[in-house]
């Protein structure tokens, strides 16, 4: 069975799959869907969804057009999500690695370092970060990381900690390697699958954590976000709540597509395991 | 002698990854009211399968056939009568109750059947009290309150001489030692008064001291109780210095079945020789005249 | 309990290296953000160059980083956050004026979250594989991708704008002289969506963590020693898988606070419930970095203060805990 199809064994991962699928699609065709500024005025104000078929999704208050701003939106949700957990695994590899292989005190600080970041909630952070810093699509994706990485530096101080007595690690140590080679070119490749399998976990959380932020404001003003457009809808909430709805809808199927997805990995990497 | 469980052509398969795997094939067997039988092999043999399946214990992944027909006497200490579970009446003795039952099904679990399983660290709760375990035996048997089911567990462990009962009582497993865990254990094997023990491998995670003294415990309660014993044991030695009967098992099938003094002077089969061999050379001998340890 | 005492003293240690690293943490983040306090209060109150200077030596700004770092240090000694711009008031007693809603609000969405998400996750494993299983397993999965604020507002539109249930936001009903239960009850009734809107996602979270520990303890030995001990199953379930199930949600009460916490910011602002997040929303709205800071500080030290108390009471609920340190 080849990787792909064994990944599409369960429902739940062909759900995920199909999921994930349409929203990259959405993400990649939304300018030439949609050409042009998608916050530009396209009708009549708050118009219902499903009346006008050159508008499907109706109009905000200010006449935008809804389906266009679900295109260019996916496309931020999906951006932010992915940079921001990559960024945030790096971080918590890189950490996770130089604790556990240096040991001592170094790993007691990082450690410490790490606790406290774990300590102060990691919207808060990001809030107050953003809030400092300005808000952009890159200090949205460093302030999402922030809070973020110091889970998968737990794990990859742990798996590190099981790897590094091992004999290639020790045959490595006696033909000189430096440690700081040994333990980015030995080690952490092989500490690094349960840190991954963290990965869908930490790109919904990521995708959820950039909605809030847009939600309270503090999203990049120059681009279309879901959370902004639920927020942009909460004034006419008793008018016209379809305008929070949609985009919310939106939301909750990406982070359920990428939980199943990953699920699906998991399952399939655990056969895997099993198998061998 | 009668007979207190008839096994007839009982077939056991799991079902793995790769397919079927037959633990037991079509074994017949009977096992006599008081007697003690030991059931000998090695791993792989289908000895543990064997008693689970006898306890009712076997996973829902595991394919059963064939059957086993129990004989209880009409229950005289407990007052309560095994329900009958499936319809086939065929056979039986007619002054006995005759007790039919599709194999996977027991008459009553931890009342007439008490288990003893390997490794007593994991065959404890960790988060309750040892006091606790006992008595939630007695409790669900004997239609005890709280306190008289912790009374009769304090009974218990004085009867399976753990030291100090009343503070035994409070305490959790991780602050018992493995031969103090195994009498708790078998406290609560024994507790609601079952007629047949079983102990699978009950002593092999123990070390050789503690060992002997819970053979003896074992052979000791057996006695007292008149209960009938299950001994499951990759050991023939120990097997030998506690069984009436030993059945030697093998790639899931029943390969030699006699007294002890037969199994271990004459065997009949090469493997069952293999074993004896494997132990203690060509001389059976002190096999069967060893010193035996009481408890 | 002496198992929990030593617990709590390596706890204690480490806690205290953790403040310091959050507090150097705020610090650097207030040193780097562009202007001062003096210059947001000018920007609120109007006043010319003299005064700014005046300001600035007052408040210790025109010193030395370090120095200004010990200030800092020695002012949180004496639980001195500085004073509020926004609200001209110390930032200490704006912070305390708002916490018990954001407590009320954690701990009924706790409450809920645990109570009925391990209750759940106890129906769901107790028969694994089972059609009930599935259903709940999805159902959880499904409630776990909904963003908490969007949820609330789907509540504020069903239960308070059409059905009128429910009110709309706030945390008791404004100059209404309620006294007593009228009012607990008067808080109650606005407490339901908040709570609902924050405590859902962690239900499902518990119910997903008990159903998957569950899966774990069933095949345990002790499991099929309670089989053979004839036990009800209604007693192996309850007693026994659950109860050791139980432990991993303990944990992770604890090492949820956090997260919580955060999301009561979005909610409280969704719900205009006065508690510490929507402080720290009207902060960042008004540009109040030190306050926003020390909303931080003191999240910080409630977080520590709950996993304080997760720890005593996981203690308490596995006897195994400290127990070879006590010994040694």
């Amino acid at each position: 069975m080849s990787p792909l199809r064994r990944l599409l064994r369960t429902p739940e991962a062909v759900a995920g799959a199909i999921i994930l699928a349409a929203l990259i699609a959405m993400a990649l065709s939304a300018s030439l869907l949609f050409p042009g500024d998608p916050q530009a005025i396209a009708g009549s104000a708050l118009l219902p969804p499903f009346q006008d078929w050159s508008l499907p999704l109706g109009t905000d208050r200010l006449g935008r057009n809804v389906l266009a701003e679900l295109f260019h939106g996916a496309r931020t949700s999906l951006a932010v999500g992915l940079a921001a957990a990559a960024a945030a695994l790096a971080i918590g590899a890189v950490i996770g690695t130089l604790a556990g292989f240096a040991g001592g005190l170094a790993d007691e600080v990082l450690m410490r370092i790490t606790d406290a970041f774990q300590t102060v909630p990691g919207f808060l952070l990001a809030l107050a970060f953003v809030s400092v810093v300005g808000p952009s699509l890159g200090i949205v994706v460093i302030a999402i990381a922030l809070g973020t990485w110091p889970g998968p530096a737990r794990i990859a101080r742990a798996e590190i900690l099981s790897i590094r007595e091992r004999d290639y690690v020790a045959s490595a140590r006696a033909i000189g390697m430096h440690p700081l080679e040994i333990a980015f070119r030995e080690v952490l490749p092989n500490a690094l699958p349960p840190v991954l399998a963290m990965s869908s976990v930490i790109v919904a959380a990521a995708i959820l954590t950039e909605a809030a932020l847009s939600f309270l404001g503090l999203g990049d003003p120059n681009r279309v976000t879901w959370g902004g457009m639920i927020s942009e809808g909460r004034a006419v909430l008793r008018t016209a709540p379809f305008l929070s709805i949609i985009p919310g809808l939106a939301l909750v199927l990406t982070v359920l597509g990428v939980y199943l997805a990953g699920e699906g990995i998991a399952e399939t990497t655990a056969v895997r395991r099993g198998l061998s | 002698m009668t007979a207190f469980a008839s096994i007839r052509d009982l077939t056991v398969t799991y079902r793995r990854d790769s397919g079927e795997v037959a633990a037991l094939k079509t074994i017949s067997l009977d096992i006599m009211a008081g007697e003690r039988l030991a059931v000998i092999g090695e791993s792989g043999s289908g000895k543990s399968t064997l008693a689970l399946a006898i306890a009712g214990l076997l996973p829902a992944s595991a394919r059963i056939d064939g059957r086993i027909d129990w004989f209880l006497r009409p229950s005289s200490t407990l007052g309560a009568k095994a329900p009958p579970l499936s319809g086939r009446t065929e056979g039986g003795v007619t002054e006995l109750q005759p007790f039919k039952s599709e194999i996977g099904k027991i008459p009553l679990g931890g009342r007439d059947i008490g288990f003893i399983f390997q490794d007593p660290s994991a065959s404890l709760d960790p988060v309750m009290t040892v006091g606790k375990q006992i008595a939630e035996v007695a409790r669900a048997h004997l239609d005890l309150t709280w306190p008289q089911a912790y009374a009769k567990a304090k009974t218990l462990f004085e009867r399976v001489r753990l030291p100090d009962p009343d503070s035994a009582l409070r305490a959790f497993p991780h602050q018992l030692s493995g031969g103090q865990k195994q009498r708790v254990a078998i406290a609560a094997a024994i507790a609601a008064g079952p007629k047949l023990l079983i102990a699978d491998e009950a002593t092999s995670a123990l070390d050789t001291i503690v060992q002997a003294e819970i053979v003896a415990l074992i052979r000791r309660l057996v006695a007292e109780d008149g209960m009938t014993l299950l001994f499951v044991s990759h050991d023939i030695a120990l097997a030998a210095e506690l069984a009436d009967r030993i059945a030697v098992f093998r790639h899931g099938e029943l390969v030699e079945l006699g007294t002890t003094a037969q199994i271990v002077s004459v065997p009949t089969q090469a493997y069952t020789r293999a074993l004896l061999d494997a132990h203690i050379g060509l001389d059976a001998e002190p096999l069967l005249n060893r010193p035996r340890l009481d408890a | 309990m002496t198992r929990a005492l030593i617990l709590l003293r390596r706890r204690l240690v480490g806690s205290i290296f953790v403040l310091l690293i959050v507090v150097i943490g705020t610090f650097l983040l207030l040193e780097a953000a562009p202007g001062d306090a003096i210059d947001a209060y000018i920007v609120s109150t109007g006043g010319d160059a003299g005064m700014i200077e005046l300001l600035r030596h007052r408040w210790g700004l025109d010193q030395s980083e370090l120095t200004r770092l010990a200030n800092y240090l020695w002012a949180l000694l004496h639980l001195d956050l500085g004073q509020s711009v926004t609200f001209s008031r110390p930032i200490r007693d704006v912070i305390l004026e708002r916490l018990p809603n954001t407590l009320l609000l954690m701990g009924s969405a706790t409450a809920l979250s645990f109570g009925l998400g391990s209750a759940l996750g106890i129906y769901a494993g107790a028969k694994p594989g089972s059609f009930r299983d599935r259903f709940l397993s999805i159902g959880s999965l499904a409630l776990y991708a909904v963003p908490g604020f969007w949820l609330g507002l789907v509540l504020i539109v069903v239960f308070a704008v059409d059905l009128r249930w429910l009110p709309i936001g706030g945390i008791e009903t404004l100059a209404s002289d309620k006294i007593g239960l009228d009012r607990a009850a008067d808080i109650a009734t606005h407490l339901v969506l908040p709570v609902a809107a924050l405590g859902f996602i962690y239900l499902a979270l518990y119910l997903r963590m008990m159903r998957a520990g569950m899966a774990e303890v069933w095949r345990q030995d002790f499991v099929l020693a309670a089989r053979a001990k004839g036990l009800s199953r209604r007693r192996i379930v309850l007693a026994h898988v659950a109860r050791n199930a139980l432990l991993p949600l303990v944990t992770m009460l604890g090492l949820q606070s956090a997260q919580m916490l955060g999301g009561s910011v979005v909610i409280e602002s969704v719900f205009s419930v006065p508690g510490l997040g929507r402080l720290a929303q009207e902060a960042v709205a008004a540009r109040d970095t030190p306050l926003l800071l020390g909303i931080i500080l003191a999240s910080a030290v409630l977080v520590i203060v709950i996993n304080f108390l997760v720890d005593i009471a996981y203690a308490f609920l596995d006897p195994r805990v400290g127990a070879g340190e006590a010994g040694a």
